[in-house]
This record gives structure tokens, C-alpha cells and sequence, in this order.
């Protein structure tokens, strides 16, 4: 396999109220900070964490919404500049959690569908149109979904819309922020379904972010944790999640709820995340973590192999 | 394949809404009755009507088959006056009305789309422009000399001048409501996540205003749109009534409405006429704008 897309030591910064003339002294919201990692082609990693850990932005980082503050991110192995984010702006397509507000109100679905195509300005209008007409049967929507307006579709189908138009400029890679948590169970499987069939068909990859352990099981490759903007661990699925080398990630599978099982007392992981405004220093996890001994107060761990094949975490007790 | 089947672009999807909206319908025709109405006054020249003659002899006249509406206090044909005065009024209102919701859909949507510094500049201007005393600043811009400007003495004294000098006059003053409207819409747009798709595709901010958030934003702008028109035409009379914009003989519907509040007792028939025309062109101004509405309104029903 080949890297399709690496983000290399990428902090994500912002500026949260003070500085200038009576602000007191500037604040800085960390929401990523010093993150590595790459996607293969036709891979699925998965992005996991709690809300705040800094998933969202990564995504963002990946499709070009956001600029990292510092760290760069490649392409097919190029860094990015003005020629590699053309490319990429065609074949990294993006995915939002909440399907009402993804798709404009005012333009009908073909116009949504094929509104890539007519950004990047390749297709004529008649070739946008029959792609629209081909994307809507893919994704499993009849014909006549093609003149009618967002509001007259249901969440699930709208996600289908969404999915359609991220196929449109035949991406190699779809960010998915948190598609499904939008939805009804019943409906996540089918979106989910939709997504892996898809994957096989077109060769994709997908950057799936969630914080639902159950839907990563059964659709990616790879995990990453993330824990207030850091990298914490990340591994092969089944190898993680049958090994979790750091407190994070362990505490993060046993507070899964499973039937048939009691929760073993002591493992859920206490409190609140600090904020990122205000990290601790050094390991972030330390005022929360079973194992934290001197060290974690003073010294930031890096990510380091765990010994298991492509498996590192970030701890310095790690497992 | 069945019609449904094959997509139809945005724009004739929303011409077919529109088209189901009668009264939008109707309205377009009215007014395109009303702007024909105004345009035949040239054709009747040609059969010798004059909107400036004069008769002493035949003030006040009924209706006769000379003169079909009858005449004024001057004894001028009622008929060719309004019809040349529909000119004037038609195109002051619509032509000040765009200029004015033009410039002001440009700093509302760059002022709510690019924000900071830019749009405290656009919003602070547009404040100081809300707080100008409205009377006096037309006083002053009625009062300037053309001439002093670069203009030709001919053009400066011409009726022409007069009808520029209202348009720049409303367009000047006119726009603060929309731009308003326009920034606030804007800002909770531009955030929106087919906004943001849109962007990660690579679109650009002017796509994205025409794209995104032209279309979302019609409502609140066809409405004050649809107002501004009625408003004009009236304030057109009033710039008339204090002596600049289109000054007799040169007629407008305003101007002609003003002259007759003095002879209401006496001949009634000459504000009505005028009257009955401006309210007709502000009733079908409204559902046109309700018919539009309804076409960038997918979510609307009737």
C-alpha cells in the first residue's frame, strides 16, 4: 500500500479572547497539538476520542477547511502547496455529522450532487447532470430524488445525498465527520453499509471520525485516540482493541456498554477532560490516569512503538 | 424515461414554481401592462398628443373624445401626462430601487462574509449613513450645481439631469435597510456546512456568495425590495413637491398627484387617476415579490 494522505507534527491553534489593548494576556486554545499520522489508499483509519479531543479539527485539517497552525500535511507524498491543493481538492471529499444542515435548502439535488463538478469546473452542464443521475442510483435514491429539494427527505436519505456528493469528483478520499451519530440505529447500518460497498467499489479511503466504538469495529483498518488534541495511541483494529496499550484507550473499550456483562468498578475513567485552553503538563491524561506517577506530571511522553506490528502509543507506561 | 427522471437546472425549476404562483403571475402581467401603458405615450405623439400643450380654453375638461381622461388645470390632455409621468415613475422607482438593493447586497454580503476589520468599516459606514437627517442631506444634494461638477450647461438644466439627479439622490440613501439585512443573513450562512463542503471542493468566496447565499438570503431581500418600490415612487413626489428631481412640466405620477391635492374639491378625477396607477404598481410590486419568494422558496406551499 501506498500513503495517500500524512499529516506530519500538526498543531492547530486558536486564538480564545485576550491580547490587545485591556484583554489581558492572550489565550491560546490548543485543540491539536504535535499530531502524526498518514492514511494508506484504500484504508479506513479511524479518528476516536470524546467531544473536545480534537477530531473535528483534524478532519478539518484533512480537507482543507482549516490551516494548521504549525506541521505539515502531504499528498500522494508532496507537501502541500498551491498545484498539490487543487488535486487534492478533488479527490479529499468531506462528509458532515448533521445531514440538515449539509445540504443547501434553496438548490435542488442534482444542483447539490454535481456542485463539485461545476467548483472545479470541468464538466459541462449536461455531464453534470447525467453524473448526478448515476450518483443518485449508487447511493440507492430513486430517480426522481433529482429535481426535488432537501427538506422533503428524511435524515438517512440526506446523508445518502451528502455521500453522493462527495463521490462526485471520483475522490480517493472522504473525510466522514461523525456521519452517523446524526441517525437512527437502524439507519446508521444501512449508511454504513452503503459506505464499506462503496469503499470496494471505488477503492476508497476513508477518514472516519466517531466517538462510536461499535460502528469503528465494524468498518475500519485502523485507530487513532485521541485525548485533548494529542495523539495518543493508535494500531491495527484488532490488535488494538484486543491490547489497548494506553490507560486512555483501555478505560475508552471498558466504558463500551455490553450485555450480560457487569462493569468492572474502578476502570471508567473519573472526571472531566481538563480544558484545552489550560492543558496539564506533561501527559495531558496524568489528573485522570490509574497508573500516574511522578514522571506524567513533569515529562510529555512521546508516541513509541508498542512492539506489536504498527501498534505505538504515547505513554511511558505503556503496555 | 419519464421527465422526472432527467434533472432540470435551478433556475427553470424555480421558473416553474413561479409560474405556479398565480398571483405572481398575474402581477408580472400587470406590470408589464403598466410599463406598455407608459411606452405608448410615444406612439400617441405621433398622433399629435402633446403632454406640454395647453389649452386656457379647456381647463378641467371631462372626458370627450379629444381628450379620453379630460384635461388639468392647464387644459393638458390627462391621458398623454400620465403616461409620460408612468415613464418617470416606473423608472425611478424600479431603476433607484436595483441601484440602491445592489449596493447594498454588495456591503452586506462583503461585510457579513469577510467580517472583521472590513466589515466594521462597511457596518460603521453604514450606520453613519442611517444617521444623516434625511431632509437636509437631499436639500444639499438638490442644491448642487451641475455644472461645477463637469457637466455641460445644457444637460445641467435638462429634465434628464433632474431624473439622474433623484435616482443617485434615493440610491445614495436607500440601501442601509437591505445591507443590513444582508450582513446578518450572511454571517449565519457562511457558516453552514454545505457552505464549508463547498469550500473543502475548492470554491472560492464569490461562489460561494452567488451560490450559497444569494439564493438564501432572497427572502428577507425581495421583501424589502417589493417595499422600497412603493416608497420611492412616492418619494419621488415629495423631492418634486421641494423642488428638485423631475420639477413640472415634465409629469410623474408623484408630481401630478401633488398638483391635484389643491383641486381634490374641484376636480377629484386628476388624484384619482394618478393615485389609482401608483397603488396598482405598488399591489403588483407585492405579489410579484410574494411570487418570487415562493420560486426561491422551495419550503413554501400554496
Amino acid at each position: 500500500m501506498s500513503e495517500l494522505v500524512a499529516l506530519d507534527a500538526v498543531s492547530v491553534h486558536f486564538p480564545a479572547g485576550g491580547g490587545g489593548w485591556f484583554g489581558g494576556p492572550k489565550r491560546v486554545l490548543r485543540a491539536a497539538e504535535r499530531v502524526t499520522f498518514s492514511i494508506e489508499r484504500g484504508e479506513t483509519l479511524a479518528l476516536v476520542g470524546e467531544s473536545g479531543s480534537g477530531k473535528s479539527t483534524l478532519g478539518n485539517v484533512v480537507a482543507g477547511l482549516q490551516v494548521p497552525t504549525e506541521g505539515t500535511m502531504r499528498f500522494h507524498n508532496r507537501p502541500m502547496d498551491k498545484d498539490t491543493w487543487k488535486a487534492a481538492r478533488r479527490a479529499i471529499q468531506i462528509v458532515f455529522q448533521d445531514p440538515f444542515g449539509a445540504l443547501d435548502p434553496r438548490m435542488p439535488v442534482s444542483a447539490i450532487i454535481a456542485e463539485p463538478l461545476l467548483i472545479q469546473g470541468s464538466t459541462s452542464a449536461a455531464g453534470r447532470r447525467e453524473r448526478a443521475a448515476d450518483l443518485i442510483e449508487q447511493v440507492g435514491l430513486p430517480r426522481d430524488a433529482l429535481n426535488r429539494y432537501p427538506h422533503e427527505f428524511s435524515g438517512g436519505q440526506r446523508q445518502r445525498i451528502a455521500i453522493a456528493r462527495a463521490l462526485a469528483p471520483r475522490p480517493e478520499l472522504i473525510v466522514a465527520d461523525e456521519p452517523l451519530s446524526a441517525l437512527d440505529v437502524s439507519i446508521q447500518s444501512q449508511v454504513l453499509n452503503l459506505m464499506k460497498e462503496l469503499q470496494e467499489q471505488h477503492g476508497l479511503s476513508y477518514l472516519f471520525i466517531s466517538h462510536d466504538l461499535a460502528v469503528v469495529n465494524h468498518l475500519v483498518d485502523r485507530v487513532a485516540v485521541l485525548y485533548l488534541g494529542r495523539l495518543v495511541e493508535i494500531g491495527g483494529r484488532e490488535d488494538l482493541f484486543a491490547h489497548p496499550s494506553h490507560p486512555y484507550t483501555q478505560a475508552l473499550l471498558n466504558s463500551v456498554p455490553r450485555i450480560g456483562h457487569k462493569r468492572a468498578r474502578g476502570q471508567t475513567i473519573k472526571g472531566e477532560m481538563p480544558s484545552p485552553l489550560n492543558p496539564p503538563p506533561g501527559c495531558v491524561f496524568h489528573p485522570r490516569c490509574p497508573k500516574a506517577a511522578d514522571i506524567c506530571r513533569t515529562e510529555v511522553p512521546a508516541l513509541l512503538p508498542t512492539g506489536r506490528g504498527g501498534h505505538d502509543a504515547a505513554c511511558h507506561f505503556r503496555e | 424515461m419519464s421527465r422526472t427522471e432527467v434533472a432540470v437546472s435551478p433556475g427553470r425549476l424555480r421558473w416553474r414554481r413561479f409560474l405556479r404562483h398565480r398571483a405572481g403571475v398575474s402581477s408580472l402581467a400587470v406590470l408589464a401592462a403598466l410599463i406598455l401603458f407608459a411606452l405608448s405615450a410615444f406612439v400617441m405623439r405621433r398622433f399629435g398628443f402633446d403632454p406640454d400643450a395647453t389649452d386656457l380654453f379647456a381647463r378641467f375638461d371631462p372626458p370627450s373624445r379629444l381628450h379620453w381622461l379630460g384635461t388639468d388645470e392647464a387644459g393638458r390632455d390627462e391621458l398623454i401626462r400620465l403616461m409620460v409621468g408612468g415613464q418617470m415613475s416606473l423608472l425611478v422607482g424600479l431603476l433607484a430601487t436595483c441601484i440602491g438593493g445592489v449596493v447594498g447586497l454588495i456591503i452586506g454580503v462583503c461585510a457579513g462574509y469577510f467580517g472583521g476589520r472590513l466589515d466594521a468599516v462597511l457596518m460603521r459606514f453604514t450606520d453613519g449613513m442611517i444617521a444623516l437627517p434625511l431632509l437636509p442631506l437631499l436639500i444639499v444634494l438638490g442644491a448642487v450645481d451641475l455644472t461645477k461638477l463637469g457637466f455641460s450647461r445644457e444637460f445641467a438644466h435638462s429634465g434628464a439631469a433632474g431624473f439622474w439627479r433623484i435616482i443617485v439622490i434615493i440610491a445614495i440613501v436607500d440601501w442601509t435597510a437591505i445591507a443590513r439585512l444582508v450582513r446578518a443573513a450572511t454571517i449565519a450562512i457562511k457558516e453552514r456546512d454545505f457552505v464549508r463542503a463547498a469550500r473543502a471542493s475548492g470554491a472560492g468566496p464569490a461562489y460561494v456568495m452567488v451560490s450559497h447565499v444569494l439564493p438564501n438570503v432572497a427572502t428577507p431581500i425581495i421583501v424589502a425590495f417589493t417595499l422600497t418600490v412603493g416608497r420611492v415612487i412616492l418619494f419621488e413626489s415629495v423631492l418634486s413637491f421641494l423642488g428638485f428631481g423631475i420639477v413640472p412640466p415634465t409629469p410623474s405620477w408623484g408630481n401630478m398627484l401633488n398638483n391635484a391635492q389643491e383641486l381634490v374639491t374641484s376636480a377629484p378625477a386628476l388624484a384619482i387617476y394618478p393615485g389609482l396607477l401608483i397603488f396598482v404598481t405598488v399591489i403588483a410590486v407585492n405579489f410579484l415579490g410574494d411570487g418570487l419568494q415562493h420560486a426561491f422558496d422551495p419550503r413554501s406551499e400554496r
